[in-house]
Order: C-alpha cells, then sequence, then structure tokens
C-alpha cells in the first residue's frame, strides 16, 4: 500500500516537474483561456439572448469556458503515457515492484493538476467576465475544478491505456472530447435543449462539472435556478462515481501483463 | 529442504506471438555471481526470454525462476531482486540525470538516505558526477546508457539484466561501456544476464548461449565454444624449422606443418602451449596465435554468418514480427 501511494506521489511529481519546465506550455496555457473567453463569450453574447432580466450571457458562458478548458488540458495530458510507451520510459515502471495500478492514478492525477492550474488561470480573469468571487467561492471552484478534471483524466489514462499508438490515442480521444465539449451546457442550459438532447447531455461528465461550478459562482444569486440543473451535492456525487469507474478501469487496464 | 538457488533457472520456457514461436523450449540456469550471455542474431528470441524473467511477459509454457522466485506467481519479488537495462532507452530526457535517479530509488523503495549515498558512488562509477544536474536530453547515446547502468544498480539487484547494452554505440563506447559492467560486477557481485549480438562483446561472459530461431543450440564457456570448432593455431618462426618440427613431435606429440616461412601447430591450449614451446626449444624467433572466434562457432552451428540477418524472407519476417510485437506490449 505504501509502494501504491510512493508510487503515486512520484508519477505525480514527474509530471508536474516536465509541466513547469515547458514554458511554451505555461504560456500556451495563459493564452488560451483568455481566447476562448474573449473570442467564444464575447462572439457567442450577441447570438444568444437569455430570458434572464439583467443577467449577462457572459456570466452564463464563464464557467462553461472554464468546463471546456479543463476539458481540453484534462484528456489530452494523458498523451504523455503514449510518449512514455514509444520512449521507453513506462518500461521503467513496469518492471519496478510496484502495483502497476498506481500508473493509472499518479497519471490521472498529473493531468488533472495540470488542467486544475489552467483552470486556476482563468478565475483570475473572472472579472472580465463579469463575476466576483470571494474567497470561500475560489476554494470551492478549485475544488471542484480538480474533482471534474480527475474525472476527465481518468478517461484519457483509460484510453491511453489501450491506445499504442499517438494516432489511435488522438482518433478516440477527439471523437470523445467533442461531443463532451458541446453537450456540456457550457453554451445553452439544459432546459432549453432539445428533448432528444437532454439525455445525452446527462450522460456527459463535463456537465455536471459545469453545473457545480454554476452552482458555486451563483450560490446567492436569484438566477441560479434558471441556470443550473441540479444542486452541487449531486453535481459532485455523479462526478465522482464517474471518476472511480474511469480510474477503476485504468488500473485495471495497467495491472495486465501479456 | 534448503538448497543453493541458481540466480536464474529457466525449465522449456516457450513463448508465441500468434504463430509465431519467438522462444522455443528453453531451458538454462544461470549460477550466482555469474555473468551470462545470450548471443544471436535479431529476432532470435533474446529479448523475449529477458521480458519473461523480468516479469513483463508470461511463457505460453514452461517455468522459470529468478533468485529462486517463480516468474508468474512471484512476480513482484522477482521485480524487487532484479535489475533492467533495456535495449531502448528507458530514461526521462526532460528530468536530470538526478532526478531520474530517485525517481527510480522511490519506485524500489530506497531509503532517502540511503539513495543519495548510492547515487554519489554509481554517478561516479560511471563518470557522470559533473552532469548529474543536465538534463538528460542533453546526454549523448553513450552517457544515457552509463546513466541507465548506474540507475539499474541504485536499489542493488542480485541480478541484473543487460539486453543489447551496447546496441547502436560506436566502438570506443561500447568497449568502455563493457569495462564499466565488467568492474560493476566485480565490485557488487551481481549476477549479470545479457543478450548482444557482438560476437566480440559476448567474450567477457562466464557462460554463453548460443540462441536462434527461439532454441538454444550451444551452451558452454567462451573457450569451450570455440572447442566446438577445433583448436588454436601456434605459428612460430625460427632459423632450424625442422628441429622444431622433431622436438615438437617429441615432446609434445604435436605434429606440425610447414610453410616457406612457418611451423603451424593445432593444439587446444595455445596460450599455455606457447611458454612451454619457448622453453623446450630454443632459437623461436616469433610466435603468432590465432584463436577461433564466436563468430567461427555461429557459423559452424547454423551455417550462416551472426550478422547477415540470415535464411531470407522468413528470417525477416520474423524480426519485424517481434519488432511490432514489442511495440504492443
Amino acid at each position: 500500500m505504501q509502494a501504491f501511494f510512493a508510487t503515486v506521489y512520484i508519477i505525480w511529481l514527474r509530471d508536474v516537474k516536465r509541466f513547469t519546465r515547458e514554458g511554451t506550455r505555461i504560456l500556451a496555457m495563459l493564452g488560451q483561456p483568455l481566447l476562448y473567453l474573449l473570442i467564444m463569450g464575447q462572439g457567442l453574447r450577441s447570438a444568444f439572448k437569455m430570458n434572464i432580466p439583467g443577467f449577462d450571457y457572459l456570466g452564463f458562458v464563464y464557467p462553461g469556458v472554464i468546463g471546456m478548458s479543463v476539458l481540453f488540458t484534462a484528456i489530452f495530458s494523458s498523451v504523455s503515457i503514449i510518449w512514455d510507451k514509444q520512449f521507453g520510459f513506462l518500461k521503467e515502471v513496469l518492471v519496478a515492484p510496484v502495483p502497476r495500478a498506481s500508473i493509472a492514478m499518479g497519471k490521472a492525477l498529473g493531468g488533472s493538476t495540470t488542467a486544475c492550474i489552467q483552470g486556476a488561470i482563468l478565475l483570475i480573469l473572472a472579472p472580465l467576465a463579469g463575476v466576483s468571487l470571494g474567497l470561500g467561492q475560489i476554494i470551492a471552484l478549485a475544488g471542484l475544478m480538480f474533482t471534474m478534471a480527475f474525472a476527465v483524466a481518468s478517461i484519457g489514462t483509460l484510453v491511453a491505456a489501450r491506445m499504442e499508438t499517438m494516432e489511435g490515442f488522438h482518433l478516440i480521444t477527439n471523437f470523445l472530447t467533442l461531443p463532451m465539449f458541446l453537450l456540456s451546457g457550457a453554451f445553452f442550459p439544459l432546459n432549453t435543449a432539445p428533448a432528444w438532447m437532454q439525455p445525452l447531455m446527462r450522460i456527459d461528465p463535463v456537465f455536471y462539472g459545469v453545473d457545480a461550478l454554476r452552482n458555486v459562482i451563483y450560490a446567492d444569486s436569484p438566477v441560479r435556478p434558471y441556470v443550473v440543473a441540479q444542486t452541487v451535492t449531486v453535481d459532485v456525487i455523479i462526478l465522482l462515481a464517474f471518476s472511480f469507474v474511469m480510474i477503476g478501469l485504468g488500473m485495471l487496464s495497467f495491472s495486465r501483463t501479456e | 529442504m534448503f538448497r543453493m538457488t541458481n540466480a536464474i533457472e529457466a525449465l522449456t520456457l516457450t513463448r508465441n506471438f500468434k504463430d509465431l514461436v519467438a522462444v522455443n523450449g528453453v531451458s538454462f540456469t544461470v549460477g550466482t555471481g555469474e555473468i551470462f550471455g545470450f548471443l544471436g542474431p535479431n529476432g532470435a528470441g533474446k529479448t523475449t526470454t529477458i521480458k519473461i524473467l523480468a516479469t513483463l511477459l508470461r511463457p505460453t509454457s514452461g517455468r522459470a525462476t529468478v533468485s529462486g522466485y517463480d516468474v508468474v506467481r512471484q512476480a513482484p519479488s522477482v521485480r524487487r531482486a532484479i535489475g533492467m537495462v533495456f535495449q531502448d532507452q528507458s530514461l526521462d530526457d526532460r528530468l536530470t540525470a538526478e532526478e531520474n535517479m530517485l525517481f527510480h530509488c522511490v519506485l524500489y523503495g530506497v531509503p532517502r538516505q540511503d539513495a543519495l549515498i548510492r547515487m554519489e558512488e554509481l554517478l561516479d562509477l560511471v563518470g557522470l558526477s559533473i552532469r548529474r544536474k543536465d538534463l538528460v536530453r542533453t546526454f549523448s547515446g553513450g552517457m544515457k546508457r552509463r546513466l541507465e547502468l548506474a540507475r539499474g544498480l541504485l536499489h542493488r539487484p542480485a541480478v541484473l539484466f543487460l539486453d543489447e547494452p551496447t546496441l547502436g554505440l560506436d566502438p570506443q563506447t561500447r568497449s568502455h561501456i563493457w569495462d564499466y559492467i565488467r568492474t560493476l560486477h566485480h565490485e557488487l557481485g551481481t549476477t549479470v544476464f545479457l543478450t548482444t549480438h557482438y560476437m566480440e562483446e559476448a567474450e567477457v561472459c562466464d557462460r554463453i548461449g548460443i540462441i536462434d530461431h527461439g532454441r538454444i543450440i550451444a551452451l558452454d564457456t567462451p573457450s569451450g565454444l570455440k572447442r566446438l570448432v577445433g583448436g588454436d593455431v601456434v605459428m612460430a618462426k625460427t632459423a632450424d624449422k625442422e628441429a622444431l618440427l622433431t622436438a615438437a613431435r617429441e615432446r609434445f606429440g604435436l605434429p606440425g606443418k610447414l610453410d616457406d616461412e612457418m611451423v603451424y601447430f593445432e593444439t587446444q591450449r595455445g596460450e599455455s602451449f606457447i611458454p612451454e614451446l619457448i622453453k623446450a626449444v630454443p632459437g623461436i624467433l616469433e610466435v603468432r596465435l590465432r584463436q577461433p572466434t564466436l563468430e567461427d562457432v555461429f557459423l559452424k552451428l547454423t551455417g550462416r554468418a551472426i550478422r547477415d540477418t540470415g535464411g531470407g524472407i522468413l528470417d525477416a519476417m520474423r524480426v519485424r514480427r517481434t519488432v511490432h510485437q514489442r511495440r504492443r506490449q
């Protein structure tokens, strides 16, 4: 058990170290959310009209942009598993006397951490979206972003565990991320979506993540009933259950010996 | 009942990849403290065998133990007992040499104080102390290999596996790597199991298994293997060739052969024969020794040289398949 946690820690630490050494990646991380928020938010703002008096669309889309940003960063961080397979580093871990399941956990946590940093950058941009946040809210949002990131990174880890090539990984993750992004409720609320689409939105983990963020951001606002689908507790329970299943499958995938 | 366990025991080890038999009923033992080598062409089954022994692949049939532990049923104990240097690089080149080493220590549960001391010693041993803080991506191929060797020893493995430790390195670096392996073996007494397809390098081993098409076709000490192809040839130059011939026949019972310049003797033990000959017969001006190489042995056993990928299209396919399988693992 101790070996499990030590390995999870060292794999996580490696990912974080690698991340902090990549200047361009950090720069991209700063720029990307800004683009998302300004172009998508401002662009869509004029097209979408929400029938809530005194409520700006930008405020609605802001948690959605955070969700989207976390989604992309978390899922694509798993690509490093494929690199590790192709460049041999994974073998160093596979041959070591540690539970292989710890690789999945360490990688998912590493990916969640970088995704969370990306999300945190977006929190700083809250005033641009006309949103003001208290300290309590920021802490709660960080926790929720991490929960969402972990759910998504677990999917990425599971896919990467089963894929051998970069092409295969990108094929599957692109196939998954786009629907996950579009159905997340980032740009339109659940209750305005057509009836056939609503069940699809409800099986998207990012939907619960975005809903949880809105729950916290609009906790004391009169608009809350219009913008959220369920309580934050329900959101978090579903996200955790989802993560549990995905990381479980990912851990199993790594434990097999050919 | 207690018995001394061999470092490695393999019994009719077999591994199939679909319809390809990569390792075919291989049996051998490696004694504790021995340097044992698998010599054979690409695709002969060397890497597959090493992967089975290192618990990275399951055997299709047969069994093997490493340090007394079964490689399938007691895989975690085997992993604790072994160190591994892979054929392809397995360092993280975005981390420093030191970080790679410490990562390894955490994986193997080496306490931090010990880890720092051993890292110091091993980096020193492989001559990388001054580069310890540098990112591995700035290292040359030979430096990376040395770092991998050092890393593989951090947890004091009982058995060290080296899969083609000098593949793709220039001759000078190769000979350095072998110096390190010998030093490591000498200083730490580690059992070493290695694979290579460089004939001259296999000479380092105490014993060599020659493997081809997934089977061991010969297993002996390097000199034992060479005896398979006949003895050493000692050539001597002297003023009086007839006297030398007669003396050799009388004293050693060796019939010599003669050409314009030299007298030739074929013997099983060239090195010791030379001083005896010089002592027994005065007036020898020059002596040369030609010993059979492992290349000769392989040629004799298989009918082909080790470096041509050999018997044509089938062999080429085997190699391709093995490479493919390797990637899939």
